[in-house]
């Protein structure tokens, strides 16, 4: 009864994207303006997704504005600003408990209008990279990070440096997609000692 | 005279659970399935009622969409008109989505208030019915199957709303400084093991919109691409997009815009 | 009052292929609400599917099978224009009855 011609028509989109008739008729920012307006006229708190939550900060407004990519000036400003924001142990000790990192890398939980304000959140981590090579479901949003410890190297320095991207991503790239866990509350000390440790630690699966 | 009769092959019966798609495997078997199951869509029975509240005269007003709602193909209409949505309405002085236009005509031309209609506009997971509107979304949307996207593009005011949801996917916001982009702007991601469609390129767009509204297996509930926009803002830690509102109809002629010419399926299956 | 079924009966070749698609909540009763409350079972317990005047399924079904079941099957020996006739009752004593022709 149902026809099922799967004919694909990309050949005509493709058409249709490069010379149709009447593009935009304002410029990029002006969209990005229009953009913005919408957003703050259509969107409405839910859960703990507050209001405020629409207003973008210093740094993503540089992104926003530069298309993820913003003037050099401007980069080197902003990390600045951002690496100033990282809190380190007060202990100066880096490693913790990789078993406990592992458990909160699966943890794809927190700050969405559904969960719940005061339920801790999860690292998100296998949402987006290769952690541990026994977990098969990962994402690539972000890079591969199997072996980490093992091509880097468990020394002090890269410690320093791994909790320090964890805390706060935007301190070495303005414009990384990771979130900035530590500098938003999503995660404290011994959280990402933990998950330092799931990377660094050589008893950690992720480098054997 | 006794002919006999064989069962040659027994039952299959949908029986899904939360399906955990551990490997790529997992995702041919659940395509496979899905393609067989779209043979007998549950997204019809949602069809055959939608189709009954068209025509039935309705509201405070005791008028039939049937007779009174013009999608933009003529008052009542509905073959075509879904693939070429969203689009100007100028009754309405606005570009609008398709669902956006039948909340439209169930308030203007029906009498029913707005509040009522959005104060729970999508089926919960532990509701046994969807709510009258998606049963609408899902007959409109019937009878666009298989026809090709023809969003009218070079209408001004359908450009303006494409290029407005163009960069209100490229927005980073909120906790996790995410933006629709940050998933959905680049080729062959992935969130664990689900595929991330490239909303920019018109082979990522057409799969953001041909299986909606969509009936999702996991619960068998029936949802619009409302309810998918709202998923993804709660995903991005964003607040809420209002119900109906022009946000929406921005990101969804942003993506049907992009998939002009491709396919519509009609009203699909989802994990 | 329960939803029409949605019956499909094709001939492919000597064999006939049905599906019914039925609307229906299939309950298990061991869902709780929002309120913490069970919500009580209510499925489809019985099928009878008689092609061509035969009755070729007379089954019991339980809370196994999900919401909105697909029910599909290929026999032998029916031919075109033989009437379909499904039946289903549920625990709760509701019924449908929806027919179609094989086609």
């Amino acid at each position: 009864m149902k026809t099922l011609a799967m004919i694909s028509g990309v050949a005509g989109a493709v058409a249709l994207l490069a010379g149709c008739a009447g593009g935009p008729s304002r410029s990029e920012a002006e969209y990005r303006q229009l953009a913005l307006d919408t957003i703050k006229r259509d969107f409405q708190a839910k859960g703990q997704a507050k209001f405020e939550r629409l207003t973008a900060d210093d740094v993503q407004q540089a992104c926003n504005a530069h298309a993820n990519t913003p003037p050099a000036d401007l980069v080197i400003k902003l990390t600045g600003a951002q690496l100033s924001t990282i809190k380190l142990p007060a202990d100066d000790k880096y490693l913790g408990d990789w078993k406990e990192g592992e458990k909160l890398a699966q943890s794809g939980r927190g700050f969405t209008w559904s969960d719940k304000a005061d339920q801790p959140a999860g690292g998100n981590c296998y949402n987006c990279h290769q952690i541990g090579p026994q977990e098969s479901s990962f994402g690539t949003v972000g890079p591969s990070l199997l072996g980490y410890g093992k091509t880097r190297g468990n020394t002090p320095e890269m410690q320093k440096y791994t909790y320090s991207k964890i805390y706060n991503a935007k301190a070495f790239n303005l414009c990384s997609e990771m979130p900035r866990f530590g500098h938003a509350g999503a995660l404290n000390e011994k959280q990402i000692k933990d998950l330092v440790a799931l990377l660094l630690d050589p008893a950690s699966p992720v480098n054997k | 005279m006794k002919s006999r009769i064989a069962l040659v092959v027994a039952l299959s019966i949908a029986t899904v659970g939360p399906v955990a798609a551990q490997t790529k495997d997992a995702n041919a078997e659940f395509e496979k399935f899905r393609a067989e199951m779209e043979e007998s869509s549950p997204a019809e029975l949602f069809e055959a009622k939608g189709e009954e509240l068209w025509k039935a005269k309705r509201g405070p007003n005791k008028v039939s969409l049937a007779e009174s709602c013009d999608l933009g193909q003529g008052p009542g209409k509905v073959e075509g008109a879904w693939v070429k949505m969203p689009r100007y309405f100028a009754d309405a002085d606005a570009v609008m989505d398709g669902e956006r236009r039948i909340v439209w005509c169930m308030v203007e031309k029906q009498g029913f208030k707005f509040e009522d209609i959005a104060k729970k506009p999508f089926q919960g997971a532990n509701d046994n019915n969807a709510p009258d509107i998606t049963n609408l979304v899902t007959y409109v949307a019937s009878g666009s199957r298989n026809m090709a996207f023809d969003v009218p593009m070079h209408d001004p005011r359908v450009r303006d709303a494409f290029e407005t949801g163009r960069a209100m996917a490229a927005y980073r916001a909120g906790p996790y400084d995410f933006s629709c982009n940050t998933c959905h702007g680049a080729d062959g991601k992935r969130i664990r093991m689900q595929n991330l469609p490239n909303l920019s390129t018109p082979e990522g767009a057409i799969r953001g919109v041909q299986g909606w509204p969509g009936y999702r297996m996991t619960g068998g509930v029936m949802l619009t691409s409302q309810w998918r926009m709202n998923d993804c803002f709660r995903q991005q830690r964003f607040p809420e997009p209002k119900y109906a509102s022009q946000a929406v109809t921005n990101l969804l002629t942003y993506m049907a815009g992009n998939s002009n010419g491709q396919m519509y399926k009609g009203p699909g299956i989802k994990r | 009052m329960a939803d029409p079924m949605k019956i499909r009966a094709q001939m492919k070749g000597d064999v006939a292929e049905i599906r019914i698609l039925m609307g229906h909540a299939m309950e298990t009763g061991q869902r709780k609400d929002a309120a913490g409350n069970t919500v009580p079972a209510h499925f489809i317990q019985t099928i009878t599917i008689d092609v061509g005047g035969k009755r070729v399924v007379d089954g019991q079904t339980g809370t196994a099978i999900s919401r909105n079941p697909v029910f599909g099957f290929k026999m032998k020996g029916a031919k075109a224009g033989d009437k379909v006739i499904v039946n289903w009752v549920d625990n709760k004593g509701d019924k449908r009855t929806d027919e179609a022709t094989v086609a």
